[in-house]
Protein backbone atom coordinates (compact mmCIF):
# COMPACT_ATOMS: atom_id res chain seq x y z
CA UNK A 1 0.00 0.00 0.00
CA UNK A 2 2.49 2.44 0.66
CA UNK A 3 4.69 1.48 -2.29
CA UNK A 4 1.73 2.42 -4.20
CA UNK A 5 1.52 5.82 -2.58
CA UNK A 6 4.74 6.94 -2.41
CA UNK A 7 5.94 5.15 -5.78
CA UNK A 8 3.34 4.09 -7.98
CA UNK A 9 0.65 7.06 -7.86
CA UNK A 10 3.08 9.58 -8.72
CA UNK A 11 5.03 7.81 -11.32
CA UNK A 12 1.75 7.39 -13.19
CA UNK A 13 0.61 11.12 -12.45
CA UNK A 14 3.75 12.06 -13.89
CA UNK A 15 3.46 10.19 -16.85
CA UNK A 16 -0.25 11.05 -17.18
CA UNK A 17 0.45 14.80 -16.82
CA UNK A 18 3.30 14.83 -18.98
CA UNK A 19 1.94 13.47 -21.93
CA UNK A 20 -1.47 15.89 -21.99
CA UNK A 21 0.78 19.08 -21.67
CA UNK A 22 3.16 18.04 -24.17
CA UNK A 23 0.33 17.01 -26.48
CA UNK A 24 -1.14 20.61 -25.74
CA UNK A 25 1.47 22.40 -26.79
CA UNK A 26 0.54 21.94 -30.17
CA UNK A 27 -2.73 21.72 -30.06
CA UNK A 28 -4.41 25.70 -30.31
CA UNK A 29 -8.16 24.53 -29.19
CA UNK A 30 -9.91 26.69 -26.84
CA UNK A 31 -10.52 22.99 -24.88
CA UNK A 32 -6.60 22.82 -24.49
CA UNK A 33 -6.44 26.53 -23.66
CA UNK A 34 -8.61 25.62 -20.69
CA UNK A 35 -6.45 22.31 -19.67
CA UNK A 36 -3.19 25.08 -19.80
CA UNK A 37 -5.29 28.17 -17.45
CA UNK A 38 -6.30 25.21 -15.33
CA UNK A 39 -2.98 23.76 -15.05
CA UNK A 40 -1.58 27.15 -13.92
CA UNK A 41 -3.78 27.75 -11.44
CA UNK A 42 -3.21 24.45 -9.94
CA UNK A 43 0.52 24.92 -10.33
CA UNK A 44 0.92 28.80 -8.42
CA UNK A 45 -1.53 26.99 -5.94
CA UNK A 46 0.87 24.16 -5.40
CA UNK A 47 3.93 26.63 -5.30
CA UNK A 48 2.05 28.19 -2.28
CA UNK A 49 1.72 24.93 -0.43
CA UNK A 50 5.52 24.62 -0.71
CA UNK A 51 5.69 27.59 1.96
CA UNK A 52 3.77 25.89 4.18
CA UNK A 53 6.07 23.31 4.30
CA UNK A 54 8.58 25.08 3.60
CA UNK A 55 7.52 26.74 7.37
CA UNK A 56 6.95 23.63 8.99
CA UNK A 57 10.27 21.94 8.07
CA UNK A 58 12.35 24.96 9.47
CA UNK A 59 9.92 25.20 12.45
CA UNK A 60 10.86 21.50 13.01
CA UNK A 61 14.56 21.61 12.50
CA UNK A 62 14.99 24.25 14.96
CA UNK A 63 12.98 23.00 17.76
CA UNK A 64 14.80 20.12 17.49
CA UNK A 65 18.38 22.08 17.72
CA UNK A 66 17.06 23.74 20.54
CA UNK A 67 18.24 20.65 22.89
CA UNK A 68 21.56 21.09 21.59
CA UNK A 69 23.68 23.58 23.67
CA UNK A 70 25.76 24.60 20.40
CA UNK A 71 22.97 25.76 18.22
CA UNK A 72 20.59 26.18 20.69
CA UNK A 73 20.91 30.38 21.04
CA UNK A 74 21.03 30.15 17.50
CA UNK A 75 17.94 28.27 16.76
CA UNK A 76 16.15 30.50 19.23
CA UNK A 77 17.08 34.06 17.03
CA UNK A 78 15.64 32.21 13.99
CA UNK A 79 12.36 30.80 15.97
CA UNK A 80 12.31 34.29 17.47
CA UNK A 81 12.79 36.60 14.46
CA UNK A 82 10.42 34.72 12.58
CA UNK A 83 7.76 34.62 14.92
CA UNK A 84 8.40 38.63 15.70
CA UNK A 85 8.58 39.10 11.69
CA UNK A 86 5.11 37.32 10.93
CA UNK A 87 3.66 38.77 13.89
CA UNK A 88 4.35 42.47 12.76
CA UNK A 89 3.52 41.65 9.43
CA UNK A 90 -0.05 40.46 10.34
CA UNK A 91 -0.96 43.26 12.90
CA UNK A 92 0.63 46.05 11.05
CA UNK A 93 0.51 45.57 8.07
CA UNK A 94 3.04 45.72 5.03
CA UNK A 95 2.49 49.04 3.26
CA UNK A 96 5.43 51.23 2.63
CA UNK A 97 5.16 53.18 6.25
CA UNK A 98 4.92 49.64 8.43
CA UNK A 99 7.07 48.73 11.00
CA UNK A 100 7.20 45.62 8.83
CA UNK A 101 9.05 47.38 6.25
CA UNK A 102 11.34 49.61 8.32
CA UNK A 103 12.67 46.54 9.75
CA UNK A 104 12.98 45.02 6.58
CA UNK A 105 15.05 48.51 5.06
CA UNK A 106 16.74 48.95 7.90
CA UNK A 107 18.28 45.48 8.94
CA UNK A 108 17.17 42.95 6.45
CA UNK A 109 19.08 45.03 3.86
CA UNK A 110 22.05 46.19 5.53
CA UNK A 111 22.84 42.69 7.17
CA UNK A 112 22.26 40.57 3.38
CA UNK A 113 24.18 43.24 1.87
CA UNK A 114 27.09 43.40 4.21
CA UNK A 115 27.81 39.66 4.39
CA UNK A 116 27.88 39.95 0.07
CA UNK A 117 30.15 42.57 0.46
CA UNK A 118 32.58 40.51 2.17
CA UNK A 119 33.17 38.65 -1.52
CA UNK A 120 35.22 41.78 -2.56
CA UNK A 121 38.15 40.99 0.24
CA UNK A 122 38.23 37.94 -0.64
CA UNK A 123 38.51 38.27 -4.15
CA UNK A 124 40.92 40.71 -3.97
CA UNK A 125 42.93 38.06 -1.11
CA UNK A 126 42.32 35.24 -3.88
CA UNK A 127 43.59 36.91 -6.58
CA UNK A 128 46.70 38.50 -5.09
CA UNK A 129 47.57 34.59 -4.19
CA UNK A 130 46.08 32.46 -6.98
CA UNK A 131 46.17 34.34 -10.20
CA UNK A 132 49.68 33.35 -11.53
CA UNK A 133 50.97 33.40 -14.88
CA UNK A 134 51.78 29.49 -15.50
CA UNK A 135 51.30 29.21 -18.79
CA UNK A 136 50.14 30.42 -22.59
CA UNK A 137 46.28 30.08 -21.46
CA UNK A 138 47.15 31.44 -18.25
CA UNK A 139 48.35 34.64 -19.88
CA UNK A 140 45.41 34.72 -22.21
CA UNK A 141 43.15 34.58 -19.40
CA UNK A 142 45.27 37.18 -17.20
CA UNK A 143 45.34 39.59 -20.04
CA UNK A 144 41.40 39.25 -21.10
CA UNK A 145 40.66 39.68 -17.23
CA UNK A 146 42.50 42.87 -16.67
CA UNK A 147 40.61 44.27 -20.02
CA UNK A 148 37.18 43.35 -18.37
CA UNK A 149 37.99 44.59 -15.40
CA UNK A 150 39.51 47.76 -16.43
CA UNK A 151 37.03 48.50 -18.84
CA UNK A 152 34.25 47.62 -16.02
CA UNK A 153 35.21 50.89 -14.04
CA UNK A 154 34.54 54.38 -14.56
CA UNK A 155 38.00 55.05 -15.27
CA UNK A 156 37.88 53.06 -18.06
CA UNK A 157 35.96 55.67 -19.83
CA UNK A 158 38.82 57.43 -20.25
CA UNK A 159 40.11 55.21 -22.77
CA UNK A 160 38.70 55.47 -26.33
CA UNK A 161 36.99 52.33 -27.56
CA UNK A 162 37.58 51.03 -24.29
CA UNK A 163 33.58 49.74 -23.70
CA UNK A 164 33.67 48.12 -27.31
CA UNK A 165 36.72 46.49 -26.40
CA UNK A 166 35.18 45.27 -23.02
CA UNK A 167 31.79 44.41 -25.35
CA UNK A 168 33.41 41.97 -28.00
CA UNK A 169 35.38 40.23 -25.65
CA UNK A 170 31.93 39.25 -23.81
CA UNK A 171 29.94 39.38 -27.18
CA UNK A 172 32.43 36.63 -28.81
CA UNK A 173 34.34 34.61 -27.43
CA UNK A 174 32.76 34.90 -23.90
CA UNK A 175 29.19 33.75 -25.43
CA UNK A 176 30.99 31.24 -27.81
CA UNK A 177 32.01 29.09 -24.79
CA UNK A 178 28.50 30.07 -22.63
CA UNK A 179 26.48 28.67 -26.18
CA UNK A 180 28.62 25.44 -25.66
CA UNK A 181 27.24 24.83 -22.29
CA UNK A 182 23.64 26.16 -22.85
CA UNK A 183 22.89 23.74 -25.58
CA UNK A 184 24.64 20.87 -23.53
CA UNK A 185 22.55 21.87 -20.61
CA UNK A 186 19.16 22.18 -22.88
CA UNK A 187 19.81 18.43 -24.17
CA UNK A 188 20.24 16.97 -20.89
CA UNK A 189 16.97 18.90 -19.80
CA UNK A 190 15.11 17.49 -22.53
CA UNK A 191 16.93 13.97 -21.99
CA UNK A 192 15.71 14.09 -18.42
CA UNK A 193 12.68 15.23 -18.59
CA UNK A 194 11.35 12.20 -21.17
CA UNK A 195 13.17 9.67 -18.55
CA UNK A 196 11.03 11.57 -15.90
CA UNK A 197 7.87 11.20 -17.35
CA UNK A 198 8.65 7.61 -18.71
CA UNK A 199 9.47 7.06 -14.95
CA UNK A 200 12.93 6.01 -15.87
CA UNK A 201 14.24 8.28 -13.72
CA UNK A 202 13.05 7.73 -10.27
CA UNK A 203 15.42 9.53 -7.72
CA UNK A 204 13.11 12.23 -7.15
CA UNK A 205 10.64 9.80 -5.77
CA UNK A 206 13.55 7.88 -3.52
CA UNK A 207 14.48 5.65 -6.43
CA UNK B 1 66.96 43.97 1.01
CA UNK B 2 67.41 43.93 -2.35
CA UNK B 3 64.35 44.74 -4.80
CA UNK B 4 63.81 40.74 -5.95
CA UNK B 5 63.36 40.23 -2.00
CA UNK B 6 61.27 42.89 -1.08
CA UNK B 7 59.00 41.92 -3.93
CA UNK B 8 58.91 38.20 -2.84
CA UNK B 9 57.74 39.17 0.60
CA UNK B 10 55.64 41.59 -0.79
CA UNK B 11 53.33 38.42 -2.45
CA UNK B 12 53.78 36.53 0.92
CA UNK B 13 52.26 39.18 3.00
CA UNK B 14 49.12 38.66 5.39
CA UNK B 15 45.62 38.92 3.63
CA UNK B 16 44.75 41.53 6.65
CA UNK B 17 46.79 43.94 5.18
CA UNK B 18 45.16 43.40 1.36
CA UNK B 19 41.57 43.85 3.42
CA UNK B 20 42.89 46.68 4.81
CA UNK B 21 44.43 48.36 1.66
CA UNK B 22 40.79 47.31 0.09
CA UNK B 23 38.98 48.99 2.75
CA UNK B 24 40.71 52.62 2.71
CA UNK B 25 40.41 52.25 -1.27
CA UNK B 26 36.79 51.75 -1.16
CA UNK B 27 35.98 53.96 1.77
CA UNK B 28 38.05 57.10 0.50
CA UNK B 29 36.40 57.28 -2.83
CA UNK B 30 33.04 57.54 -0.94
CA UNK B 31 34.05 60.40 1.46
CA UNK B 32 35.48 62.13 -1.12
CA UNK B 33 33.74 61.22 -4.31
CA UNK B 34 36.50 61.58 -7.90
CA UNK B 35 32.81 61.59 -9.93
CA UNK B 36 34.75 59.98 -12.80
CA UNK B 37 33.41 60.50 -16.31
CA UNK B 38 29.95 58.31 -16.92
CA UNK B 39 29.98 57.14 -20.78
CA UNK B 40 26.83 55.02 -21.48
CA UNK B 41 27.84 51.75 -22.11
CA UNK B 42 26.06 50.06 -25.27
CA UNK B 43 24.03 47.46 -23.75
CA UNK B 44 22.58 50.01 -21.55
CA UNK B 45 22.60 52.42 -24.05
CA UNK B 46 19.64 49.93 -25.92
CA UNK B 47 17.65 49.57 -22.66
CA UNK B 48 17.63 53.20 -21.74
CA UNK B 49 16.73 54.55 -25.73
CA UNK B 50 14.27 51.87 -25.79
CA UNK B 51 12.02 53.05 -23.31
CA UNK B 52 12.84 56.82 -23.42
CA UNK B 53 11.28 56.40 -27.88
CA UNK B 54 8.35 54.35 -26.12
CA UNK B 55 4.86 56.41 -26.79
CA UNK B 56 3.48 58.03 -23.50
CA UNK B 57 1.26 55.48 -21.92
CA UNK B 58 2.86 52.26 -22.70
CA UNK B 59 3.34 49.94 -20.02
CA UNK B 60 6.47 48.57 -18.60
CA UNK B 61 6.35 45.04 -16.25
CA UNK B 62 9.21 45.91 -13.87
CA UNK B 63 10.05 42.33 -12.04
CA UNK B 64 11.98 43.32 -8.95
CA UNK B 65 13.97 39.21 -8.92
CA UNK B 66 16.40 39.96 -6.37
CA UNK B 67 17.18 40.24 -2.94
CA UNK B 68 19.45 42.41 -0.64
CA UNK B 69 22.35 40.56 -0.88
CA UNK B 70 22.63 42.06 -4.71
CA UNK B 71 20.88 44.84 -3.63
CA UNK B 72 23.89 47.58 -4.01
CA UNK B 73 24.17 46.29 -7.38
CA UNK B 74 20.40 46.03 -8.12
CA UNK B 75 18.75 48.51 -6.31
CA UNK B 76 20.21 51.55 -8.02
CA UNK B 77 19.11 50.16 -11.66
CA UNK B 78 15.62 49.52 -10.46
CA UNK B 79 15.13 53.05 -8.57
CA UNK B 80 16.51 54.57 -12.06
CA UNK B 81 14.26 52.89 -14.00
CA UNK B 82 11.34 53.52 -12.53
CA UNK B 83 12.01 57.46 -12.46
CA UNK B 84 12.71 57.47 -16.35
CA UNK B 85 9.48 55.42 -16.62
CA UNK B 86 7.60 57.69 -14.81
CA UNK B 87 9.35 61.03 -16.49
CA UNK B 88 8.48 60.08 -19.53
CA UNK B 89 5.04 59.30 -18.83
CA UNK B 90 5.00 55.36 -19.06
CA UNK B 91 3.39 53.53 -16.61
CA UNK B 92 5.87 50.98 -14.54
CA UNK B 93 3.86 47.77 -13.27
CA UNK B 94 6.15 46.49 -10.53
CA UNK B 95 6.14 42.93 -9.41
CA UNK B 96 8.24 40.20 -7.88
CA UNK B 97 8.69 36.41 -8.29
CA UNK B 98 11.17 36.50 -5.34
CA UNK B 99 9.60 37.19 -1.94
CA UNK B 100 12.66 39.26 -0.67
CA UNK B 101 12.20 42.02 -3.39
CA UNK B 102 8.60 43.38 -2.59
CA UNK B 103 9.86 45.77 0.46
CA UNK B 104 12.83 46.77 -2.29
CA UNK B 105 10.74 47.88 -4.86
CA UNK B 106 8.24 49.44 -2.62
CA UNK B 107 11.06 51.80 -1.46
CA UNK B 108 11.78 52.71 -5.00
CA UNK B 109 8.56 53.23 -5.86
CA UNK B 110 8.17 55.35 -2.67
CA UNK B 111 11.34 57.20 -3.84
CA UNK B 112 9.68 57.96 -6.79
CA UNK B 113 6.31 59.36 -5.00
CA UNK B 114 8.85 61.74 -2.98
CA UNK B 115 11.45 63.13 -5.71
CA UNK B 116 8.73 63.01 -9.03
CA UNK B 117 5.10 63.61 -6.90
CA UNK B 118 4.05 60.00 -8.54
CA UNK B 119 0.52 58.40 -7.67
CA UNK B 120 0.21 54.80 -7.09
CA UNK B 121 -1.93 53.35 -9.04
CA UNK B 122 -2.10 56.07 -11.67
CA UNK B 123 1.41 56.42 -12.41
CA UNK B 124 2.63 53.43 -11.35
CA UNK B 125 1.20 49.85 -9.83
CA UNK B 126 3.03 47.96 -7.54
CA UNK B 127 1.63 44.03 -7.76
CA UNK B 128 3.82 42.59 -5.20
CA UNK B 129 4.92 39.07 -5.07
CA UNK B 130 3.61 35.93 -6.35
CA UNK B 131 4.82 32.48 -5.77
CA UNK B 132 5.45 30.02 -8.78
CA UNK B 133 8.16 31.60 -10.61
CA UNK B 134 8.11 29.83 -14.18
CA UNK B 135 3.98 29.78 -13.58
CA UNK B 136 3.69 32.98 -12.89
CA UNK B 137 5.05 34.67 -15.72
CA UNK B 138 2.71 31.95 -17.85
CA UNK B 139 0.11 33.11 -16.23
CA UNK B 140 0.66 36.86 -16.95
CA UNK B 141 1.27 35.96 -20.95
CA UNK B 142 -3.21 34.75 -20.18
CA UNK B 143 -4.31 37.08 -17.62
CA UNK B 144 -2.80 39.43 -15.40
CA UNK B 145 -5.23 40.15 -12.70
CA UNK B 146 -6.12 36.93 -13.01
CA UNK B 147 -2.64 36.39 -11.35
CA UNK B 148 -2.53 39.02 -9.16
CA UNK B 149 -6.26 39.59 -7.86
CA UNK B 150 -5.12 42.18 -5.76
CA UNK B 151 -2.17 44.44 -5.97
CA UNK B 152 0.49 44.66 -2.85
CA UNK B 153 -1.17 47.27 -1.07
CA UNK B 154 -4.88 45.11 -1.43
CA UNK B 155 -6.71 46.97 -3.70
CA UNK B 156 -8.49 44.66 -6.39
CA UNK B 157 -6.60 44.55 -9.96
CA UNK B 158 -9.66 45.34 -11.26
CA UNK B 159 -10.39 48.31 -9.85
CA UNK B 160 -7.05 49.55 -10.33
CA UNK B 161 -7.30 53.13 -12.54
CA UNK B 162 -4.23 52.52 -14.51
CA UNK B 163 -4.42 48.98 -14.96
CA UNK B 164 -7.94 48.77 -17.01
CA UNK B 165 -6.77 48.71 -20.47
CA UNK B 166 -4.11 46.06 -19.39
CA UNK B 167 -4.94 42.30 -19.90
CA UNK B 168 -1.74 40.10 -20.37
CA UNK B 169 1.13 40.57 -22.69
CA UNK B 170 -0.30 41.83 -25.51
CA UNK B 171 -0.13 45.74 -23.35
CA UNK B 172 3.24 45.44 -22.42
CA UNK B 173 5.97 46.64 -24.30
CA UNK B 174 8.72 45.72 -22.14
CA UNK B 175 9.75 43.45 -19.24
CA UNK B 176 12.94 44.19 -17.42
CA UNK B 177 13.54 41.04 -14.70
CA UNK B 178 15.89 42.82 -12.13
CA UNK B 179 18.09 39.60 -10.66
CA UNK B 180 20.92 38.54 -9.38
CA UNK B 181 20.36 35.07 -10.32
CA UNK B 182 19.34 33.64 -13.56
CA UNK B 183 15.84 34.22 -13.33
CA UNK B 184 15.79 36.65 -16.51
CA UNK B 185 16.47 33.61 -18.90
CA UNK B 186 13.43 32.57 -17.29
CA UNK B 187 11.66 35.49 -18.78
CA UNK B 188 13.19 34.76 -21.83
CA UNK B 189 12.25 31.56 -22.21
CA UNK B 190 8.41 31.66 -21.30
CA UNK B 191 7.36 35.04 -21.54
CA UNK B 192 9.30 36.31 -25.07
CA UNK B 193 9.38 32.69 -26.64
CA UNK B 194 6.25 31.83 -25.75
CA UNK B 195 3.91 35.28 -25.73
CA UNK B 196 6.71 37.10 -27.84
CA UNK B 197 6.69 40.49 -25.10
CA UNK B 198 9.95 42.15 -25.39
CA UNK B 199 12.30 41.16 -22.54
CA UNK B 200 15.73 43.35 -20.61
CA UNK B 201 17.99 42.06 -17.92
CA UNK B 202 19.18 43.76 -15.03
CA UNK B 203 21.67 41.93 -13.37
CA UNK B 204 25.27 42.00 -11.12
CA UNK B 205 28.36 42.07 -12.91
CA UNK B 206 29.28 38.74 -11.82
CA UNK B 207 26.57 37.09 -14.05
CA UNK B 208 26.67 39.38 -16.71
CA UNK B 209 28.61 37.00 -19.05
CA UNK B 210 25.76 34.37 -18.41
CA UNK B 211 23.37 36.35 -19.96
CA UNK B 212 24.91 37.46 -24.05
CA UNK B 213 23.83 34.24 -25.44
CA UNK B 214 20.27 35.62 -24.99
CA UNK B 215 21.07 39.01 -26.49
CA UNK B 216 22.92 37.62 -29.79
CA UNK B 217 19.84 35.43 -30.24
CA UNK B 218 17.19 38.94 -29.71
CA UNK B 219 15.65 37.28 -26.63
CA UNK B 220 17.54 40.29 -24.34
CA UNK B 221 16.58 43.86 -25.92
CA UNK B 222 19.36 44.73 -23.85
CA UNK B 223 21.51 44.39 -20.60
CA UNK B 224 21.60 46.76 -17.45
CA UNK B 225 25.33 44.48 -16.06
CA UNK B 226 26.30 45.60 -12.99
CA UNK B 227 27.07 48.99 -10.86
CA UNK B 228 28.27 50.80 -13.89
CA UNK B 229 25.09 49.84 -15.86
CA UNK B 230 23.82 51.27 -12.24
CA UNK B 231 25.66 54.36 -12.68
CA UNK B 232 25.02 55.30 -16.09
CA UNK B 233 21.78 54.98 -16.03
CA UNK B 234 21.39 56.47 -12.92
CA UNK B 235 23.34 59.99 -14.53
CA UNK B 236 21.27 59.88 -17.62
CA UNK B 237 18.20 60.07 -15.18
CA UNK B 238 19.63 62.79 -13.23
CA UNK B 239 20.01 64.70 -16.76
CA UNK B 240 16.61 64.13 -17.36
CA UNK B 241 15.71 65.81 -13.97
CA UNK B 242 17.88 68.31 -14.67
CA UNK B 243 16.41 69.05 -18.01
CA UNK B 244 13.02 69.37 -15.98
CA UNK B 245 14.71 71.44 -13.28
CA UNK B 246 13.29 69.21 -10.26
CA UNK B 247 14.18 70.45 -7.32
CA UNK B 248 14.66 67.70 -5.27
CA UNK B 249 18.26 66.74 -5.25
CA UNK B 250 18.93 63.60 -7.61
CA UNK B 251 20.63 60.54 -6.27
CA UNK B 252 23.81 59.45 -6.74
CA UNK B 253 23.80 56.09 -4.89
CA UNK B 254 25.07 54.05 -7.66
CA UNK B 255 27.46 56.79 -8.94
CA UNK B 256 29.24 57.19 -5.97
CA UNK B 257 29.51 53.40 -5.21
CA UNK B 258 31.00 52.71 -8.67
CA UNK B 259 34.03 55.27 -8.01
CA UNK B 260 34.69 52.87 -4.97
CA UNK B 261 34.56 50.14 -7.16
CA UNK B 262 36.64 51.10 -9.26
CA UNK B 263 39.29 51.68 -6.96
CA UNK B 264 38.74 48.68 -5.72
CA UNK B 265 38.93 47.03 -9.16
CA UNK B 266 42.18 48.87 -9.90
CA UNK B 267 43.43 47.98 -6.52
CA UNK B 268 42.98 43.93 -7.24
CA UNK B 269 44.38 44.67 -11.05
CA UNK B 270 47.75 46.03 -9.07
CA UNK B 271 47.32 42.96 -6.41
CA UNK B 272 47.40 40.34 -9.32
CA UNK B 273 50.86 42.44 -10.94
CA UNK B 274 52.54 42.60 -7.88
CA UNK B 275 51.70 39.04 -6.63
CA UNK B 276 52.87 37.80 -10.14
CA UNK B 277 56.34 40.09 -9.95
CA UNK B 278 57.02 38.12 -6.88
CA UNK B 279 56.21 34.95 -7.98
CA UNK B 280 58.58 35.13 -11.28
CA UNK B 281 61.17 36.54 -8.99
CA UNK B 282 60.95 33.27 -6.41
CA UNK B 283 60.89 31.25 -9.94
CA UNK B 284 64.07 32.18 -11.01
CA UNK B 285 65.62 32.14 -7.60
CA UNK B 286 64.94 28.27 -7.95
Amino acid sequence: MRHLFEKQIPLALVFIIGIIMTIQYFVPHPTSQNVYDTSLMWSRAISSMAYVMAIISFLRFHTKRLKNKNYAPYSLVAILSFTAMVLIGFIGGTAKDSLFQKIYENMMVPLQATTFSLLAFYMSSAAYRAFRIRGVEATVLMITAFIVIFGTTTIGNYVPKMNEIVEWIMAVPNLASKRGIIIGVGLGVVATSIKIILGIERNWVGG
Amino acid sequence: MSVRDFFIKLSKIDRKYIYLIILIGLIIPLVFPPNFPQKMSPQVKRVFEFIDTLPKGSYVILSADYDPSVAPEVHPMYKAVVKHCILRGIIPIGMTLGVQGAGLAVEAFTEAERVLGARRDTDYVFLGYQAGGAVVILGLGEDIKGVYKTDYFGTKTTEIYALKPVKNYKDIALVISFSGSSIPVTWAVYAYTKYGVKVAAAVTGVSAGDFYPYIQAGQFIGMLAGMKAAAEYEYAVNQILKERNIREKPSTDAIRMMDANSIGQLLIILFIIIGNIGYFLSRRRK
